[in-house]
């Protein structure tokens, strides 16, 4: 037991402490990074980013599913019906308001991520309340847009980047 | 813990003893002062010892045959059910196993529940418990996905994504779980190293759930503190050990029942279809033990708030000894806490049944009415209960309410007896 002086007053001890204890933590951090990050995606997987997908037999009312990075994305070719169904929605009437304008640029096709937004399975093609998709999982209603109208998913079928390579081919990713 | 000291009688034995005291620790195990009133109740912690290590035996023996790649592993679980020597035994008594490892720790569980074996001195036992419970789950469910059939896919879909409620970083954290942007090959190989892992994690925590078992001794169905050792105690061997074995051998038989008679009943007919990252089954089910949670986590209309709900169903658990404010341990004094107790076993039954079926309707509202029913009796119920009730007078001893007690009691009430008769 020193004195009162000696406890308060910061001393090279206590600096020589701290320090070493960060040097330390700097050091497992870096140890334990390529450990942790080793699970993420690999470059073989990244390197499948992209697929191209010729959709020249496809008829109005036609749906197709292809798989891109293990995920089913869903092109379907819509009918003046849907896409009028689809856009006369108030979108202020929506859990997650978005314009179908915004989600299918060119309104006869429409290309999402297969992909219930809740726990990810794949919905149903044509069916459901709003004779879009449904899940069979947990339940939820999507529009002729993908978009979220009933049951417990959060937000609308996540659209992926695509192109139009021609007009046949839409190239995804 | 026995108060003498312990000395081998072998020169040899007193000589390792010294350098290595594994035989005070056998003295120890097999002199351990065991409450003598222990019920069949009590032999589920044996029955859980004996399937932890089947479960890690059959494992064993069933990893090398099988093949983690999501392009053969479907076909190599067939080729152990269908060539290998008596793989379709290992393999169906590994997957009831697991159901029957489950069965046993719900009535550990619940025994614990209605004994109060959770209360103070023994928390850290309990937590423990609860941990080894966690990762039971955990191992269960990676272990389903093995197979690689169309709920295993599914299923680690359903259950990896639970994650991505989490705000900010909930994608960023499925992506890692994953290994890609799917459940695929790199997801299948990380569950089949977790999963062979994780026993051994389990192991190491029931060493330390028997240890800080055997610090201040079995809870017992009155729920008295007993001197050990005393006229209360038995040693475990070999009162208890033959118990043990006794109702190890009645598990055994319902065990063998399923494996031989009805090895499928309790998984899933699409399990059989190999794993299609297109199709989702109709219908997605759990395994039966994993049923009450997934009710909770669709009773809750909200993503986050699901996964939260499901979360804490199992968390509140862990705050179980504080929740319970009564004294008393055993259900047995408590008349009120008994038919509360006998409610929540209802409900924890209703919630299994109706995540069994599809989350709508009629079955919608009532997993809602008992999700919320399980919440209140933990968190109200309990606390109230504990200042509220009357209990009914506790003995003194655990051999009084048998032999009328400790000789002193007796001759009081003996004495009490003459006057009324005299009057």
């Amino acid at each position: 037991m020193s004195n009162q002086k000696d406890e308060k007053k910061t001393n090279r001890r206590d600096f020589l402490f701290t320090a070493t204890a960060a040097a330390g933590a700097v050091g497992v951090g870096a140890a334990v990074w390529p450990l942790v990050d080793q699970m993420n995606p690999d470059a073989s997987v990244k390197a499948l980013a992209s697929t191209e997908v010729d959709v020249s037999s496809m008829q109005p009312g036609q749906s197709l599913t292809v798989l891109w990075r293990g995920k089913p994305v869903f092109i379907k070719r819509r009918t003046d019906d849907e896409i009028k169904k689809a856009r006369a929605v108030d979108i202020n009437d929506l859990k997650h308001p978005e314009k179908d304008e915004d989600r299918a640029k060119n309104p006869e096709w429409l290309v999402m991520l297969g992909i219930c937004t809740h726990l990810g399975c794949v919905p149903l093609t044509d069916k459901g309340d709003y004779d879009g998709w449904f899940c069979p999982c947990h339940g939820s209603h999507y529009d002729t847009s993908g978009r979220i109208r009933k049951g417990p998913a959060p937000t609308n079928m996540e659209i992926p980047k695509y192109e139009f390579v021609n007009t046949n081919t839409i190239k995804i990713g | 813990m026995s108060d003498h000291e312990y000395t081998p009688s072998s020169k040899f034995g007193k000589w390792f003893n010294d350098r290595l005291p594994l035989l005070t620790l056998a003295n120890h195990l097999t002199d351990y002062p065991t409450p003598k009133n222990l019920n069949y109740w009590w032999t589920f912690g044996g029955i859980l010892t004996f399937c932890l290590i089947t479960q890690i035996v059959t494992g064993l023996v069933l990893a090398m045959h099988y093949i983690a790649h999501a392009d053969m592993a479907f076909s190599s679980v067939e080729h152990i059910m269908r060539d290998v020597n008596y793989g379709w035994l290992l393999r169906y008594v590994h997957a009831n196993g697991a159901s029957m490892f489950f069965l046993a720790v719900y009535i550990h569980i619940f025994r614990s529940l209605f004994y109060g074996s959770y209360k103070s001195p023994r928390e850290i036992i309990w937590i423990l418990g609860i941990i080894i419970y966690l990762l039971m789950m955990a191992a269960a469910f990676m272990g389903y996905v093995l197979p690689w059939g169309q709920m295993s896919f599914w299923g680690a879909t359903v259950i990896t994504n639970l994650f991505s409620a989490i705000p900010l970083v909930g994608e960023s954290i499925t992506t890692w779980l994953w290994g890609g942007y799917s459940v695929d090959n790199p997801t299948l190989t990380r569950f089949f190293t977790l999963h062979y892992l994780i026993p051994f994690l389990i192991l190491g925590l029931v060493v330390l759930h028997i240890w800080a078992l055997h610090v201040p001794g079995n809870n017992n169905p009155v729920g008295i503190d007993i001197k050990k050792p005393s006229k209360d105690t038995v040693p475990f061997h070999p009162y208890i050990v033959i118990k043990d074995a006794f109702a190890l051998l009645m598990f055994c038989i319902v065990f063998a029942l399923f494996v031989f008679y009805q090895p499928n009943i309790l998984g899933h007919a699409d399990n059989y279809i190999e794993a299609d990252p297109l199709v989702t089954p109709a219908h997605i089910v759990p395994e039966w033990y994993l049923l009450p949670f997934y009710a909770i986590l669709r009773s809750v209309p909200d993503k986050l708030m699901g996964v939260v709900a499901m979360l804490s169903a199992i968390l509140i658990l862990a705050a179980l000894p504080w929740l319970d404010t009564s004294k008393v341990r055993s259900a047995v004094f408590r008349p009120l806490f008994r038919q509360f107790y006998w409610i929540l076993v209802a409900d924890v039954l209703i919630l299994g049944y109706v995540g069994a079926m599809p989350a709508e309707g009629l079955y919608l509202l009532i997993a809602r009415v008992a999700t919320a029913y399980y919440f209140a009796h933990f968190l109200i119920i309990l606390p109230v209960l504990g200042w509220k009730e009357k209990t009914t007078p506790l003995p003194l001893s655990i051999t009084e309410p048998v032999l009328g007690g400790s000789p002193n009691l007796a001759a009081a009430r003996n004495d009490e007896k003459i006057e009324k008769t005299i009057k």
